[in-house]
């Protein structure tokens, strides 16, 4: 077998499998906080890369900018539908918030194809990050290295605030008992809504970072965020880094079954976590009941 | 009273879900004052705390923190009124350390302990201070959340069963600890099951029974109603 081609599948597993580490990242924070399961994560990850679009086609404003500008919106956008309709089936069952966020991925992927039709929307890569860098014994597109080097620095920036600093401590306490945490005065609510936006807009970033790769579709999220959530079963809820790593694995290895037996690829990280449910069911980095 | 009450309890009622568990609950606490609410297993102390706290479901009457009335308030509202809350499970963050611990609730008001005072004060804390909180012993548990709340600047302390499960040496120092804070003028309720720990600190008793007051009793009453006392916890 080809090296070139195992290489360049790995490289695709990768890039993948950084789209999967921010997905999931932002899932896991919410889940955490919000016991929510929020499938219409793969919504606000869509409307990531449809905001780069419309910002840079409507405004001028190009890729940088859109760096910092489609995380603030996709964010501000998930905290009014935290604070509208998500606040409000806190004290439900899990179920109820999975039946809500499925609704909420309908209805917007549903707006955005009555607005701009299902067909596929092409994003540049910017100027900047075109080209690419022979590394001996592969060709490597600059773009592709930045999306894996940018994704981790998002990841790893979260991991930081929610490890080192004060916000993160108060972050985990409300995570592990929320009515203790407003016992010390802690306004958990606001944090929640917070959570929720950090959490949304990771997948937005995640959406903009996705944009010149993959074309800017209203169905691109839809099918991204079942991997995900799979995802998230294998590496289980317990761990931030532990749902980085399995997160780049998984990634890898799905561009791996591309080698060996492409047929099977879209399936390999669903057997996995079969696989995973049946030995450990809290998931691998997840805390065992 | 000439002070104005630093709580005020009248007529509460508290429910979980569809037991009512608090029957018109009246108490009022000074200033300065050290007060023990004691009484047999299941009689609604630990009820009469959440309710205080706010963490309640459902709860009717008047609770007035300071002069300002409670009942409808939200927990963190409650506690920024300056009031330092010691649940009985102790709820140490098992996904926070010792300092961690130490440092999530944020300031209430002036006068706080600082964490090189708490350290100096409980040396077993500074020891352990990269620890997970829940890997220290039940003592070293129960001094973390009682340092926790000093480092606050509340100066009204909610304190249920400080020294439930402890070995006596330890029983000893939380009650140095009490003492301590008695004497620097901060107002204390607390829930206690041994009444000798209670009948050394408190200055007043609040015997609870099916979710009322039944008696109160002076510190200097005890000894002549200590059969009463005794008959009403079952000792």
């Amino acid at each position: 077998m080809n090296a070139q081609v195992i290489l360049g599948q790995l490289l695709v597993g990768l890039i993948n499998g950084s789209f999967y580490a921010m997905m999931s990242l932002g899932l896991a924070i919410v889940f955490g906080l919000l016991g929510i399961a929020n499938i219409a994560q793969g919504a606000f990850y869509m409307m990531g890369a449809f905001f780069s679009w419309m910002l840079l086609r409507w405004l001028g404003a190009g890729y940088f900018p859109a760096l910092i500008l489609v995380p603030l919106i996709v964010g501000a956008i998930g905290m009014v539908i935290e604070r509208l309709l998500l606040r409000r089936i806190y004290r439900l069952d899990h179920m109820y918030g999975l039946l809500l966020t499925f609704g909420i991925l309908t209805f917007i992927q549903g707006l955005f194809v009555w607005l701009f039709a299902t067909a596929g929307r092409p994003y540049p890569v910017p100027a900047e990050l075109r080209g690419g860098f022979d590394l001996g014994f592969m060709f490597m597109p600059t773009y592709r290295a930045w999306v894996v080097a940018a994704s981790l620095t998002f990841c790893l920036a979260t991991w930081l605030v929610i490890e080192k600093t004060p916000l993160g401590r108060t972050l985990r306490a409300a995570t592990e008992n929320p009515s203790l945490t407003r016992a010390f005065g802690v306004n958990v609510p606001a944090l929640m809504t917070f959570g929720f936006g950090v959490g949304v807009a990771l997948a937005g970033a995640a959406g903009l970072l996705a944009a010149p790769i993959y074309s800017v579709s209203p169905l691109m999220g839809g099918d991204l965020v079942i991997v995900v959530f799979a995802v998230v079963v294998i590496g289980g809820m317990g761990s931030i880094l532990g749902s980085i790593v399995t997160s780049l694995t998984l990634g890898v290895l799905e561009g791996l079954a591309r080698v060996v037996y492409p047929q099977g690829a879209n399936m390999v990280i669903f057997v996995i976590m079969i696989a995973v449910l049946l030995v450990r069911p809290a998931g691998l980095f997840g805390r065992q009941p | 009273m000439a002070e104005p009450a630093v709580l005020q309890i009248d007529g509460l009622h508290g429910f979980y879900g569809e037991s009512h568990v608090l029957h018109g609950l009246s108490l009022e606490v000074s200033p300065g004052e050290v007060v023990a609410i004691i009484g047999r297993n299941g009689a609604g102390k630990t009820t009469t705390m959440r309710a205080i706290m706010g963490l309640l479901e459902r709860r009717t009457g008047s609770i007035k923190v300071k002069g300002q009335e409670t009942i409808a308030a939200l927990p963190e509202t409650i506690a920024r009124l300056g009031v330092g809350f010691v649940p009985e499970e102790r709820g140490i963050y098992a996904s926070l350390d010792v300092t961690e611990n130490l440092l999530l609730p944020p300031k209430l008001g002036e006068g706080g302990t600082s964490l090189d005072e708490l350290y100096r004060l409980f040396p077993n804390l500074r020891e352990r201070r990269r620890s997970q909180g829940t890997r220290l012993s039940g003592g070293e548990q129960q001094m973390l959340a009682i340092a926790r709340v000093l480092r606050t600047g509340a100066d009204l302390f909610l304190l249920d069963e400080p020294t439930e499960g402890l070995a006596p040496v330890i029983v000893e120092q939380i009650c140095t600890v009490i003492e301590g804070m008695k004497n620097k003028g901060l107002t204390v309720v607390l829930v206690e099951q041994n009444f000798h720990v209670a009948s050394q600190l408190a200055d007043r008793h609040y015997v609870m029974e099916h979710g009322r007051i039944v008696d109160v009793i002076a510190r200097g009453e005890l000894d002549a109603k200590l059969d009463r006392v005794k008959s009403l916890l079952g000792i």
